[in-house]
């Protein structure tokens, strides 16, 4: 292990100059310019796809840059993999974790790193000593699956430590906590940084970012835009440093719900597993034709479950759902789709596109009973075609044609796609989860105007999403998920990001705008 | 053109490539390739030989076509070896025990042989649907359990005959025959070759088409994916698997209502496995399996020649083997840069690349 260097020393911790990546089709890295100094909390700011995680990857050592080169703690050095990466004293906290639920804390942390300091009692008391600096107080005996998100996060970082980092780069290490996580994660940033070390902090999030950074430098469209002091500019600047324009806005204006019930989910309950927990439990739900009914809950809590039973890809154990005055429960996907039921899947890479056929036919995927693109048994290739030129002409799906495959389009773009597709075939009901994840604010701003466009013509929307900021501002109702129930409805008028974070931990109401459900 | 390059220069590399591989075997075993090759080709030529080729090509092509119903959706049927097995014996059978009229005979015996190569093939289907049973190693089990019961059918106790030292099924009555084109000395061409012609374009309809041909793609390419779009992947499986057994079935009607009209011991094996080297080759495509199938053929028949040059013919089956291997790996090679590629031509056109 190097000697830690100290905040004030002049070297900086990381200097990226020229760094160039090309890669096929997307937007890479194109000259970028990063100085990190030591001590400090450095963000990186820029949207979904503007090449954050590939700048990142190469400064750990993941990829190889084409062109520039990379300083750490003024040698230059060449990163060939992680390895060497984590030698120079770099460590990476993922935004996916990558931990063994089966494992202990202790073997976690310990896995792939057993020379340091063997498997133990020594390891165990690095391990402790180091916990501290986490925040983390529970025994490294603990299983991790019995970890939550928060703590789980806190043994991510425990394990680059353990690895003898100095500087450590969290790939957006809030997407999955709540705000009140998110502020506890930020004091154990803080108290580390006291210790003597370094971050770097991905994230889009500006006002995370406004809140711990010392430094921020935005990165668009594949190159450094700038370096800001974040407490000396607004958000609203810094958000345009991001975008280069304006900016959209989920907010919906005047409400357009009517009386009219679309769908009425009655009782659902799943069991996955006998024995066990369900996953979900007793469910109600009403949403009505012009109405946008959101979803909001941490991960996990049922909701891709609760969309997959109403789509009929799951089978409910008990309860009923009804489109209308159509009872749905019997029914299949394909049956539920032709009743009226538009569905925008969570991922959209497995559930969404046929990655390697043309756009046109994955025109027909779902629709493959109906017109315009199929006639019986028979496809109709020609009303197929047709009809994709008109999805990709209304919503601007930047592409060459409609012969390329799905996969060659950017994300935004096959997302667009997708919702184009879902909006076809004049649908009664939209379940569309998560319909901006991961792509760019052009397309987020044009998906929001059509699902609004849509609601105002009368279809009834089910949104699921993560992204609170998002869910407030199109849903007309809002209902928090948790361990499989609805546990509380918010107004979305009124409701703040962090009160609705309390009811989706669980924490209970803590503002008028979340009326907690009494047990049904 | 980017498509022609993508879907024939594998292909091509991998023949290439296999027969450099064989030329370099046969001179270290101190033969001459070039006589070799020469010798196949001339072979080509000589008596029967064509006609045997075009002949093994429609068997091959059945049996791939099996296989690439399954391919499509990522079935593994490696058990069409012993459906178009059973279907044989049980076919000549029937055919040989009962009497219709000229034409109607040939077409039930070729009915019971695709219905009992969909039964064959049911069981795994049915046990992949219930219980989630591998289809690969079901129907590697039933190949097994396919050469026992053929054996046991042809019996001169079952339903077998003894004719010298050889045993077959009761001989099909000329009702049950299929005509074929009578070539003089070169031979005959099979007239259920036609069928093999017949049931690629059938099947290239369904594929490209049919609701069900894009819904057993949509399976294949994405499980999940065909799932949220209402496709029910046990139904797939299921018809798929029952497709692709059926056809199998007609693997061996060409040779029996064309030439032995009886199954006998001497019945060739292997078919089955060709198929799926074919299948691969071709790319499930109709084209590319005809193409692979009459490569294979020739193979096989022009490869008796090369006894005449002093060199062992089991070099064909190093050349098949390794045309599978390269075929593959080109394949692979040339996907991953087509999909680059054409990343590259949608990235310039919309001018998003990074300079």
């Amino acid at each position: 292990m190097s000697t830690s260097t100290p905040a004030t020393a002049g070297t900086p911790a990381v200097v990226l100059s020229g760094i160039t990546k090309r890669f096929p089709g997307v937007v890479a890295n194109s000259d970028v310019h990063l100085t990190v100094r030591a001590g400090e909390v450095h963000a990186l700011c820029g949207e979904n796809g503007a090449g954050k995680s590939t700048l990142m990857k190469i400064l750990y050592g993941m990829q190889q840059p084409d062109e520039g080169t990379i300083e750490v703690a003024g040698r230059q050095v060449r990163f060939r993999s992680p390895a060497d990466a984590i030698k120079a004293g770099i460590g990476m906290v993922h935004q996916h974790f990558m931990l063994a639920d089966n494992l202990t804390v202790q073997e976690n942390v310990v896995l792939g790193a057993e020379a340091l300091h063997g498997i133990g009692g020594k390891a165990r008391r690095v391990i402790q000593d180091l916990a501290k600096a986490t925040g983390l107080t529970v025994d490294p005996g603990v299983l991790v699956e019995r970890l939550g998100v928060a703590d789980r996060q806190r043994v991510e970082i425990l394990k680059v430590l353990y690895r003898g980092a100095e500087v450590i780069i969290l790939d957006e290490p809030t997407a999955v906590l709540v705000p009140q996580e998110v502020d506890e994660l930020f004091t154990t940033l803080r108290g580390m940084q006291e210790r003597g070390f370094t971050f770097l902090f991905i994230s889009h999030k500006l006002d995370e970012v406004r809140a711990i950074a010392d430094s921020v430098t935005v990165i668009r469209r594949g190159t450094t835009v700038g370096t800001a002091d974040p407490k000396a500019v607004s958000s609203r600047q810094l958000a345009e440093m991001m975008v280069g324009s304006e900016l959209p806005s989920p907010e919906t204006r005047e409400s357009t719900v009517t009386d009219r019930v679309v769908l009425n989910v009655q009782n659902l309950g799943l069991v996955a597993e006998e024995g066990t927990r369900p996953v979900l439990d007793c469910i109600d739900l009403v949403v009505r034709s012009g109405e946008v009914v959101g979803i909001a809950g941490v991960e996990g809590n049922g909701q891709t479950e609760l969309v997959e039973t109403i789509m009929g890809m799951r089978r409910a154990s008990h309860g009923r759902v009804l489109l209308g005055d159509r009872d749905l429960t019997r029914l299949g996907t394909l049956a539920r789709r032709e009743a009226g039921i538009g569905y925008v899947p969570e991922d959209r890479h497995r559930q969404g596109l046929l990655l390697t056929q043309p756009l046109w036919a994955n025109r027909i995927l779902g629709y493959q009973t109906r017109e315009p693109v199929s006639k019986g048994q028979w496809l109709d290739l020609a009303g197929a075609k047709k009809d994709t030129r008109r999805i990709v002409e209304e919503f601007d799906v930047r592409t060459p044609g409609i012969d390329v495959p799905a996969a060659a389009l950017s994300g935004g773009n096959q997302q667009k796609l997708v919702v184009g597709r879902e909006l076809s075939g004049d649908p009664v009901l939209l379940i569309a989860s998560h319909p901006t994840r991961g792509v760019d604010v052009g397309a987020q701003a044009l998906i929001w105007d059509e699902i609004k466009r849509a609601r105002a013509r009368g279809l009834a929307v089910l949104l699921i999403s993560a992204d609170l900021d998002e869910l407030i501002g199109l849903s007309d109702t809002i209902k928090v998920m948790l361990r499989g129930r609805l546990v509380a409805d918010a107004d979305p008028s009124s409701v703040t990001p962090e009160d609705l974070g309390s009811a989706m931990t669980g924490a209970g109401a803590t503002s008028a705008a979340v009326a907690e459900l009494e047990g049904e | 053109m980017g498509i022609l390059r993508g879907k024939l220069l594998p292909p091509a590399l991998a023949i290439l490539f296999s027969a450099l591989l064989c030329g370099i075997a046969l001179v270290v075993s101190g033969a001459n390739p070039a006589e070799a090759f020469g010798a196949m080709v001339s072979q080509v030529g000589e008596g029967t030989t064509a006609v045997d080729i075009v002949n093994s090509t429609g068997t091959y092509y059945i049996a791939a076509l099996a296989v690439a119903i399954g391919f499509q959706m990522n079935l593994f049927n490696i058990g069409v070896e012993g459906q178009y097995r059973v279907a044989a014996v049980v076919a000549a059978v029937v055919g040989g025990s009962i009497a219709l009229p000229p034409g109607l005979h040939a077409l039930a015996v070729i009915v019971v042989a695709a219905l009992v190569g969909a039964l064959w093939a049911a069981v795994p289907a049915v046990l992949k649907v219930t219980r989630g049973v591998n289809e690969v190693i079901s129907t590697i089990m039933m190949n097994g359990l396919a050469l026992g019961l053929a054996a046991y059918l042809i019996r001169d106790d079952v339903f077998g005959e003894l004719r010298g030292n050889n045993i077959r099924t009761p001989e099909i009555p000329e009702s049950g025959w299929v005509p074929g084109i009578p070539l003089g000395s070169s031979g005959t061409v099979f007239g259920l070759v036609f069928l093999a012609a017949l049931l690629g374009i059938g099947y290239w309809v369904m594929m490209n088409r049919t609701r069900f041909g894009f819904e057993l793609k949509a399976s294949g390419e994405s499980s999940t994916a065909a799932a949220a779009g209402g496709v029910s992947a046990k139904k797939m499986v299921l018809i798929a698997m029952l497709l692709s057994g059926g056809i199998a079935g007609l693997v061996s009607m060409p040779e029996i209502l064309g030439r032995d009209h009886t199954y006998n011991l001497n019945f060739p094996a292997g078919i089955g496995f060709s198929g799926i080297a074919i299948a691969l080759l071709g790319r499930n495509h109709p084209g590319g399996i005809a193409f692979g199938a009459l490569l294979w053929a020739f193979l096989d028949k022009s490869g008796l020649a090369l006894d005449n040059v002093g060199v062992p013919r089991e070099i064909v089956t190093i050349m098949q083997g390794a045309i599978v291997l390269s075929v593959v790996v080109a394949y692979e090679v040339v996907r991953r840069f087509e999909l680059a590629a054409e990343q590259r031509r949608v990235g310039k056109q919309l001018g998003t690349v990074a300079a």
